[in-house]
């Protein structure tokens, strides 16, 4: 009976559908983004620069020149110098290693606390959910810079406080984002299936719900790089975050808001990559959704 | 023959903003080694309930099971820790779902699917595990098992995907197997090769099948006896042969009369007038009375029991009229 049986199926026609690779079916559609295409080339070109920034410095960035205090851009500086003579151009290569590390950093630990506290809050419900997202909506209920200027004030001033800080702020947005995702994804059949064969809710959470809910956290860790950059680089301009000394395009900015008026490159030239990281990150992050989430898309 | 899975009077209620609201009053009904019992009704009628209390997933619902027993191989589940529950569901009971579009995961490939259902149970190694996951997609008739493995749900048809679906769920050989209307999403020629596949796996393994439908046709296919539920309760039990040749319950009868029939005039399909009343306003006599077309005045005061009578059973007043007239007392449950 059975052999029979395997015999009519085996004749049955199913066409074969041409097994797909994934990341390829992704790029192809994200390739016809061409802003989030172009940022995730300069996003590229950031990290390139982070690697082997220090080695291609036309100047050394600490290296202070007395006979050349804040020259107007050249061919020989094309950023011009600042206020102790110091190649701005060198020192906006060296500091993206800095500034991006910590931005980075920052929201990849928000990331992940608030990934777990988001599973656990979907997925359990009841009091554990009520209790995990009042706690969000009194993070919420504090302006972000107002929240990590406070958590500064109280671990002090430097760069690993400036990453808890900053992380601090994004826990709770990745804990909703996520808790939704869960809800929405813990509902369906799969879920239940995957129960009926025995197995544990560890399981369950991380190997079915996980895994679905990541495009959303790519997406939204994306974003939040450009947002935790300008947050950072404002903490710096605070004097609360990297050392002023250092070529943290923030610290830079802060240093040089004394010569805003006779000297403009010493603010614009920080400023503009600021701009540029933030918007490159955010315009990535918006075609990374349009491909990976096109539901939330508004 | 043994009896596999016994249901004791089983009592499920849900969580209502109104309290708790009973939705299965007290059933009782038994699956054989080796036997295919259809359990048949409406929508609302508490089939899929039954079936979600014997595996107890109802934790992601408001249902909870107030009372009664399932003793399965003579060990009552309702007992067991969640832990000892977790180790029984695919390996000593297993449920298919009626979608098969949308209970596998869509995100994992296929042979992970299955191979993760046989190391949470077997104790097979990687390679093991894989060919055992290919000879099982081969066993319900998948041509092309290996290259399926590495494919994800979406590249499958529905028939395909609910034999992928059955060969994970015996994949580690279950006594006992919930099949939860395994053919209502699927096209009518798939539904027979399903079936047919079904009860060639049984026929094979000697597994019990508890199958819930709403589909008569379903029934009289593959299934040995028959049990009609109606508002949380089992309103007859008979043998498939019986319940076509001879309905005693009106609802059956209904039932029965509702599927069109080849050569019959096609003006109209005939259908049980009303529906399945709310938990919330239930009639005070027999729950079917309202729909029924040989209402008494009895059935509008008090409920039948569940009378037995030559191993089939039913719950109405005009059989048990009956049978006392004949001298024969029916005794309740």
């Amino acid at each position: 009976m059975m052999s029979k049986l395997q015999i009519e199926t085996s004749t049955m026609e199913i066409p074969k559908v041409k097994s797909e690779n994934r990341f390829l079916n992704f790029w192809r559609q994200f390739r016809k983004k061409k802003p989030a295409l172009f940022s995730l080339y300069f996003v590229f070109l950031l990290l390139l620069t982070m690697v082997i920034g220090p080695h291609i410095v036309p100047y050394d960035p600490a290296e202070p020149n007395y006979n050349r205090l804040l020259e107007f851009p050249t061919l020989d500086h094309l950023f011009g110098t600042d206020e102790y003579g110091r190649d701005i151009l060198s020192r906006i290569i060296v500091g993206a290693r800095i500034t991006l590390s910590v931005s980075v950093s920052a929201v990849l630990l928000g990331t992940v606390v608030g990934t777990v506290l988001g599973l656990v809050s979907g997925f359990f419900g009841k009091w554990v959910d009520k209790a995990i997202m009042r706690i969000c909506d009194v993070l919420f209920a504090f302006p972000d810079l107002i929240l990590a200027i406070g958590i500064v004030a109280i671990l002090g001033p430097g760069v690993r406080n400036v990453i808890i800080a900053v992380a601090f702020f994004n826990i709770p947005s990745f804990a909703r984002i996520v808790r939704g995702a869960t809800l929405e994804v813990k509902e369906m059949l799969f879920v239940e299936s995957a129960r009926s064969v025995g197995a544990s809710t560890t399981r369950i959470v991380w190997k079915h719900i996980f895994p679905e809910t990541i495009p959303v956290i790519i997406v939204y860790f994306t974003m939040n790089v450009g947002t935790a950059i300008l947050s950072a680089a404002s903490l710096s301009f605070l004097g609360l975050g990297a050392d002023p000394s250092s070529s943290d395009w923030g610290a830079m900015l802060s240093m040089s808001r004394d010569y805003i008026g006779s000297s403009f490159h010493l603010v614009f030239f920080p400023g503009l990559v600021i701009f540029l990281t933030v918007l490159a990150f955010n315009l990535l992050g918006d075609g990374l959704r349009d491909v990976l989430d096109p539901k939330t898309n508004d | 023959m043994g009896s596999l899975l016994q249901v004791n009077n089983l009592k499920t209620g849900f969580h209502t903003e109104d309290g708790m609201q009973t939705v299965i009053t007290g059933i009782d009904f038994e699956v054989n080694h080796g036997e295919i019992v259809g359990l048949v009704g409406e929508s609302g009628s508490g089939k899929s309930v039954t079936s979600l209390s014997i595996m107890q997933l109802l934790h992601d619902t408001p249902g909870e099971i107030i009372d009664g027993e399932i003793i399965y191989k003579g060990e009552d589940l309702l007992k067991l820790s969640e832990k000892k529950m977790r180790q029984y569901r695919g390996n000593e009971l297993s449920m298919i779902f009626q979608e098969p579009m949308t209970s596998l995961n869509p995100v994992m490939k296929i042979g992970k699917q299955i191979i993760e259902t046989i190391s949470l149970h077997l104790n097979m190694s990687g390679q093991k595990a894989k060919q055992h996951a290919v000879s099982m997609l081969e066993s319900v008739g998948i041509p092309r098992a290996k290259d399926i493995m590495n494919e994800y749900p979406h590249q499958l048809s529905g028939g395909m995907r609910q034999r992928v679906m059955i060969a994970m769920q015996i994949s580690c050989n279950p006594s006992l197997l919930i099949a939860d209307e395994p053919t209502t999403a699927l096209d009518v020629t798939i539904q027979a090769q399903i079936l047919d596949l079904l009860k060639d796996i049984q026929e094979k393994t000697n597994m019990g099948i508890l199958m819930i439908t709403h589909d008569l046709g379903v029934v009289a296919e593959i299934c040995d006896r028959v049990i009609v539920m109606y508002a949380g309760r089992i309103v007859e039990q008979a043998t498939v042969k019986e319940i076509f040749n001879n309905p005693k319950h009106p609802y059956t009868k209904g039932l029965i009369d509702s599927i069109p029939k080849i050569g019959a005039g096609l003006d109209e399909l005939y259908s049980i007038p009303g529906a399945v009343p709310s938990p919330k306003n239930m009639p005070k006599g027999c729950k079917f009375a309202p729909r029924c077309e040989h209402v008494m005045d009895i059935c509008n005061l008090e409920e039948p029991a569940l009378a037995m009578e030559n191993g089939r059973s039913s719950r109405c007043w005009l059989t048990q009229e009956q049978s006392q007239q004949e001298g024969v007392v029916g005794h309740g449950q």
